[in-house]
């Protein structure tokens, strides 16, 4: 009887319950959609950074990532020693880094040198996208940035002088063509990057065979610790990091803005709240009379209480319904069809090293957590309605 | 057999200011079976007994017993469930739930009362049927006319079978047609039904068809005439 009074009573006024339930649902429609645009972006700048620098877990030698250097590189062919076998394992990629300076003509500068597989790396850093100028697949040419491809004016076909400290101190010279322009967002890398092949790089820097870091990426980022722990097993030759170890910047800056987020979602709470605090208490003031009504005849308050409990239920599970409804469709779309961002936005975005789009997460926690969050917090502003009946003076109330 | 004793009951407001006799030293006793109409002027004091007498507002002096229980001895919750099990109300202005139909609405006390669902609906289907309003039980109360919610009201205060309905201005916003009918009904349900009906009224008609009259003058009774 309390559901079937319950029910009828939401569609007594029929206005003012969809006002109620509309403004639940534009609180549950907001904070999904910004909350997916926001987890979005973070997920678009992991996977960038994560594609691109470290991996979801980087396997170094125990002491590389205290001091990068050379003599801190491992053997390839210890990668076999390594549990790869776990299932959120995509790939890995084997990488040897150094510095360098590059030379050609009378202009010199300081490079990053990077060896890589470049099959592989295509697949993992998508580096052949950024190609811009001359060929990706090369057996013994150089990948230069378009930067510095720009400051010592030197192109495709052209040769390009290395010279640095190889592996144990060694000479490390060498002279390659420059068989492609690749163009990155962030002007240091720009200006910087030259990427050899694997074979090349080790042999540059004396270094055959050795490697500085094996990245690994997932196809589950929330495996990465599982797979931490038992990537090198026992080993205290390796470590593996979480690009979560590698990139700390990264997190503390998403960490910052989710909170930054958050306040904006808890003043939508506040906004939003108080909207169904003061359809609530309407609702309890406009029917003081009737309250009043059945407790006379014998409904017993707590009874009453019960039947305007199931009412903000209803209400507010329609309002969150609501919510959910319009916003899945939405979010749906724009993580298909990311919404691309142009003029001084997209350059910014660019200038730091993403891609100017905004991506949406298509996370079911999302819609999860904004609904639940608002009915408690309608719930929660329930309380009011059941302490005024608990509070109600029969006569006072058929005075109403 | 008495089923309402008042004994030297006051009403008093604002007793720490300035203090108001709503109802100064009232004694009365209600037999079984009576109809009896409590009248006076506006403000003597009518509504206020009433609502002593049904437990909706406390007594400041004296005490009242129905069916020899002391009212003023119920908690909140006790007195409540008091009122569902004895007293029936009836409003001026009828006060039926809205969401609910005419029967649904005689048939409500008697759910609170956790009655048995075929007891419930062969109860409504009586009280809908003497009260000539059986073809409408399945309207709700605003496609009713004001006569017909007042005969769902007073079905609804007979339909658990209670000590005695209390009727503060039933006939109040009626037409006279409607005042004579219903009037008629609660007679024939007080012959039928041995029910007990107490009104507070200045209706005439309603004065004319009662057996007793209790009338009060500024919350005190002046006058208590059976016919």
């Amino acid at each position: 009887m309390n559901f079937k009074l319950a029910w009828r009573n939401i569609w007594r006024n029929k206005k003012r319950t969809w006002i109620t339930a509309s403004s639940i649902g534009f609180a549950v429609f907001f904070a999904c959609v910004m909350q997916s645009m926001q987890l979005g972006s973070y997920e678009r700048m992991i996977d960038n950074s994560v594609r691109f620098l470290t991996g979801h877990l980087g396997v170094h030698q125990l002491d590389y990532w205290d001091e990068k250097i050379l003599d801190n590189s491992f053997p390839e062919e210890t990668l076999t020693e390594l549990n790869l076998g776990h299932e959120s394992i995509i790939m890995g990629v084997p990488r040897i880094t150094s510095f360098a300076l590059a030379s050609y003509g009378d202009k010199t500068k300081g490079a990053l040198i990077t060896g890589v597989d470049l099959s592989l790396e295509a697949q993992f850093s998508y580096l052949e996208n950024k190609l811009r100028e001359g060929v990706y697949h090369t057996d013994n040419g150089a990948l230069i940035g378009a930067g510095l491809s720009e400051y010592l004016k030197l192109g495709v076909g052209d040769t390009l002088v290395l010279l640095s400290q190889g592996y144990h101190g060694v000479n490390a010279v060498g002279k390659y063509p420059v068989a492609g322009v690749l163009k990155f967002p962030v002007p240091d890398l720009d200006q910087s990057a030259v990427y050899l092949p694997l074979g090349i790089a080790q042999t540059f820097f004396g270094a055959e065979g050795m490697i500085t870091s094996y990245s690994v990426l997932l196809d589950d980022p929330d495996a990465t610790e599982q797979v931490q722990s038992q990537l090198i097993g026992d080993s205290d030759v390796y470590e593996a990091m979480t690009w979560k170890e590698m990139m700390p910047d990264l997190v503390q800056g998403i960490e910052l803005d989710y909170y930054g987020g958050l306040v904006m979602v808890y003043v939508l709470y506040g906004v939003i709240g108080f909207g169904i605090f003061g359809t609530f208490l309407m609702m309890t003031k406009e029917r003081t009379y009737e309250f009043g009504i059945l407790n006379s005849i014998g409904m017993k308050k707590s009874r009453i209480q019960r039947m305007v409990a199931i009412e903000i239920l209803l209400l507010s599970f329609l309002g969150v319904a609501l919510g959910l409804i319009a916003a899945s469709p939405i979010v749906v779309y724009f993580w298909a069809n990311p919404i691309l961002l142009t003029g001084e936005t997209a350059a910014a975005m660019e200038k730091f090293g993403y891609e100017p789009i905004m991506p949406f997460a298509l996370d079911p926690q999302v819609f999860y957590d904004q609904g639940i969050s608002i009915l408690l917090i309608a719930l929660f502003l329930g309380v009011y309605p059941m302490l005024a009946i608990q509070q109600l003076k029969i006569i006072k109330a058929l005075k109403e | 057999m008495s089923v309402i004793e008042a004994k030297s009951v006051s009403k008093i407001y604002n007793p720490d200011t300035i203090p108001v006799h709503a109802i100064n030293d009232v004694s009365l006793t209600i037999e079984e079976g009576e109809f009896t109409a409590i009248v006076g002027p506006s403000g003597c004091g009518k509504t206020t007994l009433l609502n002593m007498i049904g437990g909706l507002d406390s007594v400041s002096e004296g005490h009242i017993s129905v069916s020899g229980v002391n009212i003023a001895d119920l908690n909140e919750a006790a007195l409540t469930d008091f009122r569902l099990k004895n007293i029936g109300f009836v409003f001026q202005s009828y006060n039926l739930i809205p969401v609910l139909t005419a029967k649904e609405n005689v048939e409500f006390v008697m759910l609170l009362q956790q009655s048995h669902q075929s007891a419930m609906d062969e109860r409504a289907d009586e009280l809908l049927t003497k009260m000539g309003i059986k073809e409408v039980s399945q309207r709700r109360p605003a496609e009713l006319s004001g006569g017909q919610q007042q005969r769902v009201a007073v079905a609804r205060a007979l339909a658990s079978k209670p000590k005695f309905i209390l009727a503060d201005e039933p006939t109040a916003n009626l037409d006279s047609h409607s005042t004579e009918s219903l009037l008629d009904i609660m007679a024939k349900m007080n012959e039928e039904e041995k029910a007990t009906f107490i009104f507070s009224t200045h209706d005439q008609r309603v004065i004319d068809k009662a057996r007793r009259i209790i009338t009060l003058e500024d919350g005190r009774i002046v006058s208590d005439e059976k016919k």
